[in-house]
């Protein structure tokens, strides 16, 4: 079946979901916004681009992804089933890898020889090294400095991949403000330069690319799923939201089903230590609306509008804002969006560690705690889809030092808690 | 197409480029980060500049200006550090107000706009004595409703061009400006650079020229009197800020500066 990519009733056609979205971006973007629109629109349907782009999801990230039942975590639940998509599965480790190759494809389709790229946790870098290097393109991917500290590893991985990290040492140090850097370099070298932006954030028509390059998660859930239950929808889905672009992924091929064939759709916000602790990234449940990054969306701001830095034990969900169409959703009630705490995804990273042998990302643990906690309060019959966004090695050494201040007792890093002690 | 609205803004903001022209000169117009260096020590920058102006910009700190170069940036996280923010912006224009009747305009950032409100963000331009507002990341077709409600409140309103602006962006955000048009005359941040030259703003210009029913005044890269000498031989207004900071900055004579470069206003 060759690939084809979906069309979705959202955004409009001045990139508005609702009122959220937009283009709020200097003046000098402008003309290469709509050149990559056009350009996006043209590449949609061409068999050559989505010939490629199949190929490369086939053949190099390692596509389709897993479906994979997690029975001890079930059980251990004590509800419905629960699944994992398995996004952990893909070549550099997470889902950031569909949307940056389709990306830089795009780019090279555009003629353009050099690619930026913003990242947090270092897997959209990593993604974006490795498709540059792969397509021949050349890459610089800006990082806060907070963030190089957290993610040696991946700052290590770009360098080898032959890409440049520039450190950003303005502001707050982390995601929010790399970006910040990577549209400035792109206003100011826009004529030859493609920007990969690394969720669904930013000025149209990011937000809806994004979200159509990594809507072939759910594409898949629809196949898999009607498989190993003989229906392509589960009854719900959870997936972690920073700017949203895993959980977007998931929840677009759904979200436009009527209402009574659509899963519960819910995204776990960083809640960081709790909402009202004032330390979060929940910009749903935490935000007001406000513009970033050339978007409307919910952002955590001050009430003279200046932003408030975010927090999160994930360096991937430490976001200030959440893409527009979760905005949109969480407006029109299409999906939920809940907080968990940081405390609470090392527990689930633990947990999911233990009873299944997998190591999830901490951004993915936010997703694994609401799953179990939600499974609890459905029947054995009903499934649950949690999208396991990427996988934990590039956290393996910051969950060590948290435990070990958890527990400084401990003769190991952290005296690991058993599944019985994290229930 | 928008009508010009005759506000008490735009018509103070363009007796003061008529003026200029008359003198045989590009309007002059410094910038100044609200709250710089201090909120305390802002008001006797902000009046050095104003004794050189024709119109003052004043800027409102903001905790994430993509638009703006490291050296606006940097002056912006030291004012709101200090306390400023936007309400209080607003407040230290009241005081500039006090001592001036030359026409200043306010540069924001539009999520200031939207977190104070819209109506009440014009309001307290207005009753501040705000006669225009630079909105760097507003493209006109993104929101119209803040240039209706500025119109409402007396205030000029003027957006940007860049010398990527393909014609028909050129004639939309000229048409929509009434204030004046600001073109920027690089692609780029804001600050000073080094072999500024004039480059591709003659033919930018010559398009906005064709459209803008309003002046248009350059900025982005101006730091001397040389190089504005070069933008005053095209533009109406001549528009410098990093500069300035920079000058305050390392303790450097701004009065002195800001008379060089007014000096090369002159056509």
């Amino acid at each position: 079946m060759p690939l084809t990519l979906p069309t979705y009733p959202q955004p409009d056609a001045r990139g508005r979901f609702g009122r959220f979205g937009g283009r709020y971006v200097p003046e000098t973007l402008i003309p290469a916004l709509d050149e990559l629109e056009m350009a996006y629109a043209a590449a949609k349907t061409d068999p050559a681009f989505l010939n490629e782009l199949d190929r490369l999801l086939r053949e190099f990230v390692g596509r389709p992804s897993g479906l994979y039942l997690a029975q001890r975590l079930t059980e251990y639940a004590g509800g419905a089933k629960i699944y994992l998509k398995r996004e952990d599965q893909n070549y550099t480790g997470a889902h950031k890898i569909n949307n940056c190759l389709a990306q830089a494809l795009l780019a090279v389709r555009m003629g353009k020889k050099r690619v930026i790229a913003e990242t947090g946790a270092g897997q959209h870098g990593v993604a974006s090294a490795t498709a540059a290097a792969l397509l021949g393109l050349s890459c610089v991917v800006y990082m806060g400095a907070e963030d190089i500290r957290r993610q040696a590893l991946n700052v290590f991985r770009m360098k080898l991949l032959g890409a440049e990290v520039r450190e950003v040492t303005s502001g707050t140090a982390t995601l929010k403000d790399a970006t910040n850097e990577a549209i400035r370099d792109w206003v100011t070298n826009v004529r030859d330069t493609f920007y990969i932006l690394g969720s669904v954030v930013g000025p149209h028509p990011y937000p809806a690319m994004v979200r159509d390059f990594q809507a072939v998660i759910g594409e898949e859930v629809k196949v898999q799923h009607q498989a190993l239950e003989g229906r392509p929808a589960p009854d719900a889905i959870v997936a972690c939201v920073g700017g949203g672009s895993n959980a977007i992924g998931i929840f677009a091929p759904f979200a436009y089903l009527p209402e009574e064939e659509r899963p519960l759709l819910i995204g776990t916000e960083a809640a960081g230590e709790g909402v009202d602790s004032g330390r979060h990234a929940a910009s749903v449940a935490g935000g007001r609306i406000g513009v970033l990054h050339g978007a409307m969306m919910y952002l955590l701001n001050d009430d003279e509008g200046q932003i408030v830095p975010p927090h999160s034990v994930s360096a991937g969900l430490d976001y200030p804002g959440i893409g527009p169409e979760h905005c949109l959703y969480a407006q029109t009630g299409t999906a939920q969006y809940v907080p968990v705490t940081d405390a609470q995804a090392l527990d689930a990273l633990q947990l999911l560690t233990r009873l299944e042998g997998i190591i999830p990302a901490l951004e993915s643990a936010h997703a694994i705690h609401h799953a179990v906690e939600l499974a609890r309060t459905m029947r054995p019959d009903q499934t649950i889809v949690v999208n396991l966004s990427g996988r934990g090695d590039k956290d393996v050494a910051e969950v060590m030092r948290l435990l070990s201040l958890q527990d400084p007792a401990g003769e190991t890093p952290g005296q690991l808690r058993s599944p019985e002690v994290l229930a | 197409m928008t009508t010009l609205a005759p506000t008490r803004g735009a018509a103070r903001l363009h007796a003061a480029f008529e003026q200029a022209r008359q003198e045989g000169r590009a309007a002059f117009i410094p910038y100044m980060t609200a709250g710089y260096p201090t909120a305390a020590g802002f008001p006797a920058l902000a009046q050095t500049l104003l004794a050189h102006a024709d119109i003052l910009e004043v800027g409102i700190p903001y905790s994430d200006p993509l638009g703006d170069g490291p050296t606006i940036q940097r002056a912006s996280e030291q004012a709101l550090a200090g306390g400023t923010s936007t309400r209080h912006s607003l407040q230290l224009v009241a005081g500039l107000r006090e001592h001036t009747d030359k026409p200043i305009v306010v540069m924001t950032y539009v999520n200031p706009i939207y977190a104070v409100g819209p109506r009440e963000f014009m309001r307290l331009a207005q009753r501040a004595g705000v006669d225009g507002l630079i909105l760097p990341d507003l493209p006109p077709d993104q929101d119209l409703e803040i240039a209706d409600l500025a119109a409402e409140h007396g205030l000029a309103v003027t957006f940007l061009i860049a010398p990527t602006s393909t014609p028909a962006r050129v004639a939309l955000v000229a048409q929509a400006c009434t204030g004046f048009l600001y073109a920027v005359s690089v692609t780029g941040v804001t600050g000073a650079r080094e072999g500024a030259a004039l480059g591709e703003v003659p033919a930018m210009l010559a398009l906005a020229q064709q459209h803008a029913r309003v002046p248009v005044a350059v900025g982005f890269g101006v730091k001397d009197a040389a190089t504005a000498r070069q933008v005053a031989e095209v533009a109406d207004g001549v528009v410098v800020g990093s500069a300035f900071i920079t000058a305050a900055a390392n303790g450097q004579d701004v009065d002195a500066l800001a008379a060089s470069i007014r000096a090369g206003c002159v056509r």
